[in-house]
Order: structure tokens, then sequence, then C-alpha cells
């Protein structure tokens, strides 16, 4: 922190106070932290420093210090096992950007020498299987598919078991979007996992949760209700280059733990980048980052 | 997990005076609660701050029905308040489509439901109206773009507009604009491609679309789960673009769609139509009065001051 509170010395100081305390938690709030994580971080913050004179950057450091060290704990990139192949199987709402994140991923993996399948698991939306062999050319990756209605159970189980027999190093699986309070469309989730299990009790290694930045609280029912249903066990949140600063993460840190694995700063092949504590909180505190 | 309002009032309520009129600091306590619960909801914290100046102001001093507590009295006017800020004029359903071909533009943020609302419209234009729809995709930029809207085209049997690869954005709004005259279609719409707000570059392109055809109809599609950013997001098209309405999809969800207060409070442009389903028959006209007791969550106490 005594890096960070590299001070100017002609900023005005203010006192922190109630009022000061107030502004900060606003602040937080308008990042979509919710409003108990958001008065939980600034009375962490706040801690022994009540009543001391601050300059308004020396605040926003604090508070950017706080928020990377409770982040701190999630920032991890997504596991990488001996087991072949892997199994990454990818979950989320609709719309959030699973089918980009899936080429992303599978673009990087294959530049670090892996082979990647792609299973193009959403048999329900118009065009969604053509869109990710679209991602698969542009990733080099070969992309299995099944026909436009067909059982995503079945379509699963036929790729893993290729992606076995072809010795492949990671099987990346795409699947529909659906929303959490959907309970038939859960269904049809937790048969996915089920089946492939079937095949390889141990799998799928990675289930990601893919989020987007600019969604609010409900991100806390996503998460939850998406890790009861598929194990999930990484997250990734797209849409970073937008203005929404993803303050949900905060929340969902303190509350599940669960970590994060990466974000999607774009609609380019390149534009997923690790998940980095300290430019987050100070994207999010709205520090200059100079 | 998540506690909704009422738990968190009843408590509240609880403490309140239990007099003729509405004092300032029964009114102020469940006001509190009723902020959170507006964030939490993902109201936007300006939009919710001045909601909360504006009932207190208006609640202190009312009456209180005998036979409820003052802090239920405050959610009631509170929810009248909401759906009062909510309801647009005249019928959110009715678009303009006169003078054919009448363009309607489709624009939003990335993945917040602009093409599959675009399906969902056309069929309710070709249904419910008996106009002769045409649909065309302008989104040259995500895999597989134009096929979803041609898929949706097919499967609702209302006409979508040839695919040239390699043809810009305005040129295939210029195509769209003439196949619609010279095929004698009632509405074209058109289906963009998903941008940020902060993207110059694609606003300026959308912005001369608008410019070649001159839409009657702007929507806005919006994420019904969207959080704080909902009212930057709805300014932003409206400056540079000009929305003339608002549509929420994902409200199938179980999100509490407190972006619609945000955005119709900061822009006053009406919000017309929910997408409630992934399903080309999923999409209804909006109507305040059921977004107002999702967003409070207390439909409970609203149906309890109503009665009494
Ligand atoms: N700006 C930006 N756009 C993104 C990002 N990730 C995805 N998108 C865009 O968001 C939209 C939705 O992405 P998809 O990958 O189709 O999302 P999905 O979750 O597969 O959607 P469904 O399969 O329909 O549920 C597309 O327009 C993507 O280009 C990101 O990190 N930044
Ligand atoms: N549950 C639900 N899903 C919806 C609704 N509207 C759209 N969707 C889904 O949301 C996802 C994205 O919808 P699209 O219509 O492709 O969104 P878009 O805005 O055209 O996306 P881009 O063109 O990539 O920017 C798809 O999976 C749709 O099926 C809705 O009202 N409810
Ligand atoms: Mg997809
Ligand atoms: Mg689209």
């Amino acid at each position: 922190v005594g890096r960070l509170l590299g001070r100017k010395a002609d900023e005005p100081r203010r006192v922190l106070d109630d009022d000061m305390l107030e502004q900060l938690e606003e602040l937080l709030i308008s990042s979509d932290m919710g409003v108990d994580t958001a008065l939980r971080v600034t009375a962490n913050m706040a801690e022994g420093r009540f009543g001391k004179r601050l300059s308004s950057s020396e605040i926003k450091n604090l508070l950017a210090a706080e928020i990377a060290r409770i982040m701190e704990n999630v920032a991890k990139p997504m596991p990488i096992y001996s087991k072949r192949p892997q199994v990454v199987l990818v979950v989320g709402v609709n719309g959030s950007g699973k089918t980009t994140t899936i080429g992303k991923l599978a673009s990087q993996f294959k530049a670090a020498g892996k082979s990647v399948v792609i299973a193009a698991g959403d048999t329900f939306r118009a065009a969604a299987v053509e869109q990710l062999q679209v991602w698969g050319d542009r990733a080099g990756v070969p992309v299995l598919t099944a026909p436009e209605g067909s059982d995503p159970a079945s379509l699963a189980f036929d790729a893993l078991t290729k992606a076995q027999e072809d010795g492949a190093d990671l099987l990346m699986i795409d699947t529909a979007g659906r929303l959490q309070n959907r309970s038939d469309l859960m269904e049809e989730l937790a048969k996915i996992v089920r089946v492939i299990r079937k095949v390889d009790p141990t799998a799928p290694h990675n289930t990601l949760l893919v989020l987007d930045a600019t969604t609010g609280q409900n991100a806390l029912n996503q998460v939850d209700v998406f890790q009861k249903i598929s194990d999930v066990s990484g997250l990734v949140m797209t849409k970073l280059d937008g203005t929404a600063r993803g303050g949900v993460l905060v929340a969902l840190a303190d509350k599940f733990g669960l970590p994060i694995h990466a974000i999607g700063v774009g609609e380019q092949i390149d534009d997923l980048a690790p998940f980095d504590p300290q430019d987050f909180a100070a994207a999010l505190t709205g520090l200059d980052k100079t | 997990m998540f506690e909704n309002l009422s738990e968190r009032l009843s408590g509240v309520f609880d403490r309140l005076t239990k007099q003729g009129a509405l004092n300032e600091e029964d009114v102020k306590t469940a006001l509190r609660e009723v902020r959170v619960a507006l964030l939490e909801a993902d109201v936007s914290l300006p939009v919710a701050r001045d909601f909360i100046k504006k009932v207190q102001s208006e609640a202190t001093g009312q009456a209180v029905t005998k036979s409820v507590t003052p802090g239920q009295q405050v959610v009631k006017i509170v929810h009248d308040a909401l759906i009062a800020t909510l309801q647009g004029d005249g019928d959110p359903g009715q678009l303009k489509i006169d003078n054919p071909p009448a363009p309607i533009l489709m624009v939003g943020l990335q993945g917040s439901g602009k093409t599959t609302t675009t399906g969902k419209l056309a069929k309710r234009l070709k249904e419910r109206d008996g106009k002769r729809v045409l649909m065309a995709s302008l989104d040259v930029y995500r895999p597989a773009a134009m096929e979803q809207l041609a898929v949706l085209g097919k499967q609702l049997g209302v006409d979508t507009l040839p695919i040239v690869a390699g043809q810009k954005p305005v040129d295939i709004a210029k195509r769209a604009k003439q196949q619609a005259s010279l095929g004698g279609y009632d509405v074209y719409m058109l289906d963009t491609a998903g941008r940020l707000h902060i993207d110059e570059l694609l606003m300026q392109e959308v912005e001369d679309v608008r410019n070649v055809v001159e839409p009657r109809e702007t929507l806005l599609v919006v994420d019904g789960l969207t959080g704080q950013v909902a009212v930057e997001v709805a300014q932003e098209f409206d400056d540079k673009i000009g929305v003339s309405g608002v549509v929420l999809t994902r409200m199938d969800g179980d999100g509490r769609g407190g972006a619609a207060l945000s955005m119709r409070a900061v822009t006053g442009k009406p919000i017309r139509f929910v997408g409630m389903g992934e399903k080309m028959d999923a999409l209804e006209t909006f109507e305040p009065d059921r977004i107002a007791g999702r967003i409070l969550g207390m439909g409970d106490i609203v149906a309890l001051v109503e009665k009494a």
C-alpha cells in the first residue's frame, strides 16, 4: 500500500468522515458491486483511518488496494491438467459471450501447442453452429456438430468419445444460453454433465461460467444456480471493454470465491486477457493508472 | 439467500409510529430501505436518489389508511410512483409504420437480443397487423449473424434481404430500402451489429444508416438484466442516433428489471416491448405495473394496501 500511496503534494485533503464514506460507497455501487459489498469494502478501507485527512488520490488508492486484496485470491488462470482430453464445458445465460470466448480460448490453447477440439453443443439457437464453425476456422481447430434441434447431451457424448479416440488434449463444449430460473433448461444442462461423466467420470474438468459485465445484481443468482447444477469451476467475465466496470465480481468473490480465469475485452480473437486484480481495481475505482 | 424488500421492511415497519398521517421520520426510515431495494434491483444510483427524493416529499403528510402501517403506506406510494415513471404516453405496442415501406432500425449492445427481437417483431407485425415485412441484417461483423436472421426469417415465413458478401452496412441499408419499395413491403426491419455506445466508429456507422433510411422507429434493445450502465447506454444511443423506444429482453429471467426505470427516468423514452423468452412468440407489450411490482418485489404489501 505504501507504494500505492504515492501522494501528490499539491492535492487538497479531506477528512474521511461519514459523508466521504457515503460517496465512496456510491462510487462502488455504480460499478454494480451491490449495496452490501460496497458497504463492507468501504468500512474495511476506513478502518483505523476514520477522521484522518486524505487526498482523493490517496483514498482511491486505498480503496483500490482493498478491492485488489479481495480479488487476489480469485485471480487464477484456467488450470491445465495432465488428463487427456481435458473437458471444458462452457455455460451461461443467453448472449453472455460463451461462443466467442470458446473461440478465443481455443486460439490461445492452440498457440500454446495443445490439440483442441470444439463441440457445438448449442443445437437450439439459429445459426449457433455456423457461428462456432467460423470461430473454429479462425482458431484453426475442428468443430464437431450435430443437427439443429438434436440432443446436446448426445453430441457431447459423441464429441468426447471422438476426442478420446483422436487423442486430443482439450475438448471445449459450447452450450446454448439459458436463464438460470428455467428449470427445464437447467435440467438439460445437468444431463449434459451426466452423460459426459459416463464417458469420463472425472469430466468435465473445467466448467466455465461466462458472465456479461453489463449484468447487474442478477449475476449473483446466475453463479448460485449454475454452480448448483453444473459444478462451475471458474468464471470468465466478458465485455469489460465497455463502460460497465464489473463490480459484481467483487461481490461474487466475497460470496462464492470462485476463480476468475479471464476477461473478454472485445470481439476479436485476441481480446481475451488474464484477470488482473490490480488493473481491475484501478479501473473500478476510476484510479488514474499513470 | 437474497432477502427481499418485504423481509427487510418488516422490521422497520414495527418501529414506525402508528399515527394518522405519515411524518417525515417514518417516511425517511421506510425510504432508506426502499432505496436499498431499488439499488438491488439495479436501478441506477442517481435515478434511485431522485426517485426517493420525489417520493419523500409526496408521501410526507399523507393520511395513513387505518388498517395499514405507515411503512406499508409508503410502499404503496412508492409503487404508484414507479408506475407513474414507467408509464409512457400512448400505446407502447403501436409502432409507427404508416407510409409504407416503413423502416424500423434495431440497435443495442452486443448480445442484447436485437436479432431475436427483430424476428419476434416481424412475426407480430405479420400476424397481428397483417403487414408484409422484409428483414435485413446489417451485421457484417459477428460470425453467422446474417445467417441467424435468415434462419429466423425462414422459420417465420418472413422475407429476408438476400445476403451479398462484402457489402457495407450503409449499402445493405440502401438495398433494403430499394427492395422494400420495389417489392411492395409495408415494413422493413434493419437488424444491426451489436456495438458499444463508446465505439465511435460503429456509432458513426449506424448514424450513417439512420441518415440513409430515416427510420420511423429506432428501437434500442436492452438486456433486462443490465446493471448500472443502462442509463449511460440509453443516453448515448439516444444522443447519437435518436431512439424512439426501448425493448427489454430476458424478462423471463429472475432479474428485477431496474434498468427499465433507469432508462425511462433519464431518457424519457417509452418502453415498448418485453422479451419473455427465446421463442419467436415470446414478446409482450410493456406493462408498467408488472415491472413496477418486480422492481419493488413487494406485490403482497401493495395488494394489502389496495384492499384496505
Ligand atoms: N465488446 C465485446 N463483445 C463481446 C465480448 N465477448 C462477446 N462479445 C459479443 O457479444 C455477443 C454475444 O456473444 P456470443 O459469443 O454469441 O454469446 P453466447 O453466450 O454464445 O450467446 P448465446 O449462444 O446466444 O447464448 C456477440 O456479438 C459477441 O461478439 C467482449 O468481451 N467484448
Ligand atoms: N431467455 C431469453 N433469451 C433471449 C431473449 N431475447 C433474446 N434472447 C437470447 O439471447 C441471445 C442473444 O440474442 P441475439 O438476438 O442473438 O442478440 P443480438 O443483440 O442480436 O446479439 P449480437 O448480434 O451478437 O449483438 C440468444 O441466445 C437469444 O436466444 C429473451 O427475451 N429471453
Ligand atoms: Mg453461443
Ligand atoms: Mg444480432
